[in-house]
């Protein structure tokens, strides 16, 4: 396969992801500035901040009046990561990947582009926004099953993985960094209702506060999300998670081409490592300080991938 | 359609049959269905000066044109003639120059012709190929009469759009082709990956590796690019994915460099080498052009068969026929006037308001003068251009084109048409596809089918025997 290719299908698949992160992020940002009015400002701005989009934010706006950033999340041109500006990026990695696409999976792309395009060609009202995003989200869903439907279980399929996983990964890290205080032992409100509503907003904003229920009752804790949100096997968003599936996409993509690659030695190490900390650990050295360690290696491990795989040229 | 009087032509006769038993409203659904599906699967051309975002579609008609064996035999035969032809002149011109030496074509036209590449001077095409892929535009102007519009021996384009206009076609109508037999076109990516295939170069061992080369996804013609890769199954490279390892044009994999034995390029010649021809290009590979004269690869097309699809050379075609292949043509050339002669410039200068005049090395119907559609204006402005600098174009007549149904709001309505078989030359043969890609100037009464300026397609059939 090309390494323009894999770096297209890579890359792909990361735009898709977060273009469904930002959905969830919206949604939950959302949800706290219909309940809690007062704290809507600082909700948005660390959407903004677990984003990566502040600073552009910040050049265009004074102050954090939901509709402003809503749009600004959506479809703002000023915003390079706007979800509409994701999904044009997504949609031309998928077209010079073409050849590596399934017509299923291709088709979702291009359709969920056209769909996504009409539907934010205007500003969303806030009557109208909870479908919107459940738009953006049924579009991601969409093309993930065409993907796992229809593509054959080459390389290309594991480039398509690795990207959403790390995506993923970096993105429930990011939250994490944005929110790590609301995690810290303070002494003030531990147990207080505000820390109960901004903990099931954590969860919300990877969408699992029913799991998290189902899992551990109506009880929730620092620790308890913290643990959840960063070791657990099965929660499909969780650190460990993400990257069990990236060993074993890098392991796969290894064992086809009959080598082993440095970054599968890299992720294998981050999973030893980072992840293999008890949550009591990890509190001890720091919930911060562990977490700007993890994206950290999330980005090294990716840089590394798009040097095995010659993603692009090397000069020289 | 429809022949002289209003009887309907012989091949048409079936599908009349069907059409008059068809629901209006259903059709104008299907026409709806097909446009989506157009849009859904990305068959869309970016328009250049566009806003990016605004991929267009290609109108596409549901009323198929129809040819039977017979009219398709006589015109493949002719084109098969003029393939020939072409790829003998080709190889002429860039070693003996035989044809000049005999004074059938004049000097100054090969000499003084950008699109001739003296780099490609004694240079011989791995297979002796030089137009592995030519398109022959054709137009009809009666019963038996067909006219060569022009050749396309440097890139020609629309395969794609021949093949998923019967795909389309097949999904909305699969009732139809129970009905009536029509030929296949769908073994073209397989005969086009044969074709290439077989004109591996000297250095390939093994099984050729054959390969796509694009522009990228802004080039107006990407889909088809990815779409001939992709239903071929081998990769869609750009330049900055290839570079020259070990004497080889190789391809960036992700496992390192794996070389390329047959390069299907879809940029042009100025572009493909930055050390050999235009030095700003960033989208080809420098050095591909000494690998490719060192037998190290395969360039499909050869450089430098551009000069075949030159107007001013056009008019010389019938006598390239004769030269080469020692037979009168069986296709018609369109009488044409070259402006470079001075009795010539004098008559179409008289006669611009009943004239077709286009620029010798135009492609894509613009610079062009359509003599009866245009304005007093118009013509007095093509008129001084043409003054300026006659020597850059030529004349034709308008012709009276045949005209076939499209599907409009109104019901069917006549639009004029040409037609564009495509045609695979390798050492083993030449094969044309039956049919080919036709286009029509959706606007009644105009004579510009180009997709660029708003031209439309539609489905062709050649009927079995």
């Amino acid at each position: 396969m090309l390494g323009k290719t894999a770096a297209s299908l890579f890359w792909m698949s990361r735009y898709l992801e977060r273009v469904e992160n930002s959905a969830r992020f919206i949604e939950a940002g959302f949800r706290i500035a219909l309940t809690r009015s007062v704290s809507a400002s600082a909700e948005w701005s660390s959407v903004l901040k677990s984003s990566g989009v502040i600073a552009a934010y910040r050049k265009k706006h004074n102050d954090y009046e939901s509709s402003k950033v809503i749009d600004f999340l959506l479809r703002d041109r000023d915003n390079s990561s706007s979800v509409l500006a994701l999904m044009k990026k997504a949609r031309d990695s998928a077209r010079t990947a073409r050849t590596a696409l399934t017509r299923e999976v291709w088709e979702a792309t291009n359709e969920s582009w056209i769909t996504l395009n009409a539907a934010l060609a205007k500003p969303v009202k806030e009557q109208d926004l909870p479908d919107t995003l459940g738009l953006i989200r049924q579009q991601s869903a969409l093309v993930r099953g065409a993907t796992l439907g229809t593509m054959l279980r080459n390389d290309g399929f594991n480039f398509l993985r690795l990207g959403s996983f790390l995506e993923r990964a970096d993105s429930t890290a990011r939250i994490l960094d944005v929110k790590y205080y609301l995690l810290l032992p303070s002494v003030a409100l531990i147990g207080s209702s505000v820390d109960n509503v901004q903990w099931e907003t954590i969860l919300r904003s990877v969408s699992a506060h029913r799991s998290y229920r189902w899992l551990n009752g109506p009880d929730i804790s620092a620790l308890g999300v913290a643990d959840y949100l960063i070791l657990h096997k099965q929660m499909p968003r969780s650190l460990t998670f993400c990257y069990s599936k990236i060993s074993d996409n890098l392991n796969y993509i290894d064992q086809n081409y009959g080598r082993e690659s440095r970054s599968g030695t890299l992720a294998n190490e981050i999973c030893n490592d980072l992840l293999s900390r008890p949550i009591e650990a990890i509190f001890e050295y720091g919930l911060h300080q562990y977490i700007s360690d993890f994206i950290k290696a999330n980005n090294g491990l990716a840089a590394q991938i798009e040097s095995d795989f010659n993603f692009q040229d090397r000069i020289g | 359609m429809l022949g002289s009087g209003d009887h309907v032509r012989p091949p048409y006769q079936e599908y009349k049959n069907w059409l008059d038993g068809e629901d209006v409203k259903r059709l104008h659904r299907k026409s709806a269905d097909a446009e989506a599906f157009f849009r859904k699967t990305g068959i869309t051309f970016n328009v250049y000066g566009q806003d990016e975002a605004d991929e267009r579609l290609i109108p596409f008609d549901v009323v198929p044109r129809v040819l039977s064996a017979r009219e398709w035999r006589k015109l493949s035969k002719g084109i098969e003639q003029r393939v020939r032809a072409i790829n003998a002149f080709l190889y002429d011109i860039y070693h003996r120059q035989e044809i000049l030496r005999a004074g059938r074509v004049p000097v100054e036209l090969i000499a003084n012709n950008e699109a001739f590449l003296p780099q490609m001077i004694g240079v011989h095409p791995p297979g002796g190929i030089y137009t592995h892929i030519i398109g022959t535009d054709i137009v009809r102007t009666g019963d038996e009469e067909f006219y060569v519009l022009e050749d396309n021996a440097r890139t020609p384009s629309g395969v794609s759009y021949m093949l998923e206009n019967r795909e389309t076609m097949l999904q909305m109508f699969p009732e139809l082709f129970a009905k009536i037999k029509v030929q296949e076109v769908s073994h073209y990516p397989g005969q086009l990956r044969r074709s290439l295939a077989a004109c591996a170069p000297p250095q390939c061992t093994g099984k050729p590796v054959v390969a796509v080369l694009t522009p990228g996804i802004h080039n107006s013609a990407y889909f088809e690019h990815s779409f001939l890769a992709d239903q071929m199954g081998v990769e869609l490279v750009e330049g900055h994915d290839l570079k020259i390892v070990d004497g080889r044009v190789a391809m960036r994999t992700t496992e390192g460099y794996t070389a390329i034995d047959v390069l299907y390029r879809r940029i042009d010649d100025d572009y493909l080498d930055p050390l050999n021809f235009n030095p700003q290009s960033m989208l080809g590979v420098p050095g591909i052009f000494d690998v490719y004269r060192a037998g190290g690869i395969t360039i499909a097309n050869a450089p430098g068969t551009g000069i075949c699809d030159d107007k001013a050379l056009y008019s010389y075609m019938p006598d390239i026929v004769e030269f080469y292949t020692g037979e009168k043509p069986l296709l018609e050339n369109v009488p044409t006037w070259r402006c470079s002669e001075k009795d010539e410039l004098a008559y179409v200068l008289e006669h611009l308001d009943e004239l077709v005049v286009k620029e010798v090395h135009g492609s894509g119907g613009y610079g062009m003068l359509v003599g009866p559609a245009a304005s007093k204006k118009e013509v007095a402005a093509f008129r001084a251009k043409l003054i300026d600098n006659a020597s850059n174009y030529i004349a034709q007549p308008t012709l009276a084109l045949s005209t076939v149904p499209i599907f409009t709001k109104k019901g069917l309505s006549p639009r004029h048409v040409d037609l564009r078989p495509f045609v695979l030359v390798s050492p083993n043969g030449i094969s044309i596809t039956p049919g080919g890609l036709t286009r029509v100037a959706m606007t009644e009464g105009s004579l510009v089918v180009n997709s660029s300026q708003g031209g439309g397609t539609k489905d062709t059939w050649v009927l079995e025997e």
